[in-house]
């Protein structure tokens, strides 16, 4: 790949990068991030929500301790009944305790977001750096695979690929996020390979060329930690995103087991109550306003993200 | 411009035939009794038939031959019939709709059609409305309200919003119903006096002039139309906030000011147009968000529209009609991304040179 290298130059001599200085932009970010009462709202309640899912076997034990994502049921009757002492937040159908799932939910969330993102990021990250730093018939077929996926509409896609798999090995998390991502990894490769083209032609890449550095330590410490902040918005968002998505597939009955403390998989109990839902209204309020407050908290501190980075997005004059 | 169409045109191929073996590679997990409903409506539970019926339809046979039978269609040697065949319009049978996968389309789709129209109409004027209003007051309070509005739009599920709007105007107050017509009404639509001109019961209620069903129709659209819009014009409301903020820093509009024109003059006839230019891509964006959003907007309020059939179908591992319902939706996507970027290199210029 390399034809501008001369054979014998001193490669270990180290290119001045911006990546020194991109460590004082991450301080200068995070400072921002902290003053902004949009972001900072947003960073408390994710840190809320982290000491929850911590604490979660403090504040509903677990019944089993094997098994503490099941959520504990107080009898087998169908009507849910409205909170109590013992419930706080009332039980829904079949006598599941809406608080236990609220908080061991909370869990569920983290894991579902951020392994899927991670994912999704990790599968983007080489798919869109392959394509942007070798162009070429690599790079044509690699977008086109890539535009295949975007044909289909997210949601409905991951609904299919949910039914295909789980008719061949059975409902459960993986399941779903597994669908979850073999769509969602599209975004980052189209983010990291428009900014790998835009970042490729830098003076400091085309000098690193020069020298002879091999192709991945440029794509590792000069492109990508350039093009790293974009893909940050955009994961901060997603982490709500496929939240909300996850959630979907268990409301339709494809995401978590019946009973699994999942917030989507809580709600979708309230399904079979809707011309009651006046005086049910607890099977949906708590379990929702936890998942509002999550994905929320992810995209205030998305939504700060870009306007600090994108420079166009202060005050005008 | 004929240049950028023609080249766009190039790539659709392509990408059906993309489209069409990431299908057929889902089908492919299937056992090959399961894909026996792809030829044959009611397959009957005596193992020798299904086997009878996999060796007839060459179920077992090489991949590359069963993605060529698949799309074209295969002829039964004794009766001469043609069965199967993408390319002629047949997907195979549904197990939950109990019909083909096709009829079941053309069933549900009208309603989805009027219900997205209800829904994506309003949302758009209202949602540029209230995102240029948002930029012209940058940062003040009636911006900060209307983001808050926008960013609790694209963080609250689809379903919560559904499940609490009916939840107040439905179990509590009664104002609106969910399903899709009333029992006297789907009784009117469905006797031979009345005509189903279109199959969207607010439309034919007034080309049959049967005013009562289309109030009746109309009553119970309102609920999942506005939660369809109320998620999907978060986005438009963003875009169009971000767009108008940028468009407001140009030359040209200070340029209009320094004229001495008003200012309504100045965002009406300089600033605005020119905003929705970035608007209008995400009009592709739009068409994903409603195909997404009617899966569980129909599902919550039962609104029985192609969401709807959808997502009891995948609920029931009706696999064969999922897979039929993707593609025809797949495509679908493709042709309205067609669409959507053609009219916009026709109004921008600058993106037929890129």
């Amino acid at each position: 790949m390399n034809t501008t290298v001369a054979p014998a130059l001193p490669a270990r001599q180290e290119i001045e990068t911006p990546r020194s200085r991109s460590w004082i932009g991450a301080w200068k970010v995070a400072k921002r991030l902290l003053t902004n009462p949009a972001s900072l709202l947003g960073v408390l309640l994710i840190l809320m929500f982290a000491g929850v899912a911590i604490a979660a076997p403090i504040l509903a034990p677990p019944a089993n301790a094997r098994q503490p994502y099941l959520i504990p049921r107080d009898g087998f009757a169908p009507e849910p009944r409205p909170p109590s002492l013992k419930h706080p937040f009332g039980t829904s159908e079949g006598q599941y305790d809406i608080y236990y799932g609220v908080i061991w939910g909370t869990r569920t969330a983290f894991q579902v977001g951020l392994i899927i993102t991670g994912c999704t990021a990790v599968i983007g990250l080489l798919v869109g750096s392959i394509a942007g730093f070798y162009g070429g018939w690599l790079d044509e077929i690699l977008m086109r695979v890539v535009e295949i996926f975007i044909a289909f509409p997210f949601l409905m896609a991951a609904i299919t690929m949910a039914a295909v798999l789980q008719s061949k090995i059975g409902r459960g998390l993986t399941v779903s996020m597994i669908a979850l991502i073999a769509f969602g990894w599209t975004t980052y490769a189209r983010l990291i390979r428009g900014d790998i083209l835009s970042v490729k032609q830098r003076d400091y890449v085309l000098a690193a060329r020069a020298i002879g550095v091999r192709d991945l330590r440029i794509i590792v410490r000069h492109v990508l930690p350039n093009a790293i902040y974009p893909t940050l918005v955009v994961a901060s968002m997603d982490v709500g995103t496929y939240v909300i998505s996850f959630a979907g597939l268990s409301f339709l009955g494809l995401g978590a087991e019946v009973g699994y403390a999942d917030w989507g998989q809580l709600i979708s109990f309230a399904r079979n109550w809707i011309p009651t839902l006046s005086r049910h209204w607890y099977i949906v309020v708590y379990p929702g306003v936890a998942i509002l407050l999550f994905v929320l908290s992810w995209n205030l501190l998305g939504d700060a993200f870009r306007d600090i980075l994108d420079p166009r997005m202060r005050r005008p004059r | 411009m004929w240049r950028y169409i023609v080249r766009r045109l190039l790539i659709l191929p392509i990408l059906l035939f993309g489209v069409s073996i990431l299908i057929f590679s889902m089908l492919q997990l299937l056992s090959p009794y399961e894909r026996a409903s792809l030829y044959v409506s009611d397959i009957s539970k005596n193992p020798g038939a299904i086997d009878a019926i996999v060796r007839k339809y060459g179920l077992d046979d090489p991949v590359w031959l069963q993605y060529w039978h698949w799309l074209v269609g295969q002829r039964d040697p004794v009766t001469g019939q043609v069965a199967g065949g993408v390319l002629r319009g047949d997907l195979g049978f549904s197990k939950t709709g109990k019909q083909a996968v096709v009829k079941v389309i053309a069933q549900h789709f009208p309603a989805t059609v009027e219900l997205v129209l209800w829904s994506s109409v309003p949302m758009i004027f209202v949602g540029i409305q209230l995102g240029v209003l948002a930029a012209l007051h940058q940062n003040k309070w009636i911006d900060q309200l209307v983001r808050l509005v926008a960013i609790i739009g694209y963080s609250i599920p689809i379903f919560v919003f559904g499940l609490l709007v009916l939840m107040v105007f439905y179990a509590q107050l009664d104002w609106f119903p969910a399903g899709r017509l009333s029992d006297w009404a789907s009784r009117v639509v469905l006797s031979p006096e009345f005509h189903p001109y279109t199959g969207l019961n607010t439309l034919d209620g007034l080309l049959n002039l049967r005013f009562d069903v289309f109030v009746d129709a109309l009553r119970h659209i309102v609920l999942p139309a506005v939660t369809l819009a109320y998620l999907n014009g978060a986005l438009i409301l963003r875009v169009t906030r971000t767009s108008m903020l940028e468009v407001l820093r140009q030359d040209y509009v200070t340029t209009a000011r320094s004229k001495g024109l008003s200012e309504g003059a100045v965002i009406s006839r300089h600033a605005q147009p020119n905003a929705m230019i970035p608007v209008a891509t995400i009009g592709g964006l739009l068409l994903i968000g409603f195909l997404n959003g009617a899966v569980i907007t129909e599902t919550v309020f039962n609104y029985r529209g192609m969401g709807w059939f959808f997502a009891d179908a995948a609920l029931h591992l009706d696999v064969v009609a999922v897979l039929g319902f993707a593609l025809f939706n797949a495509t679908l996507l493709v042709l309205g991304n067609l669409v959507v970027d053609v009219m916009y290199a026709w109004f921008d210029p600058r993106v037929r040179l890129a």
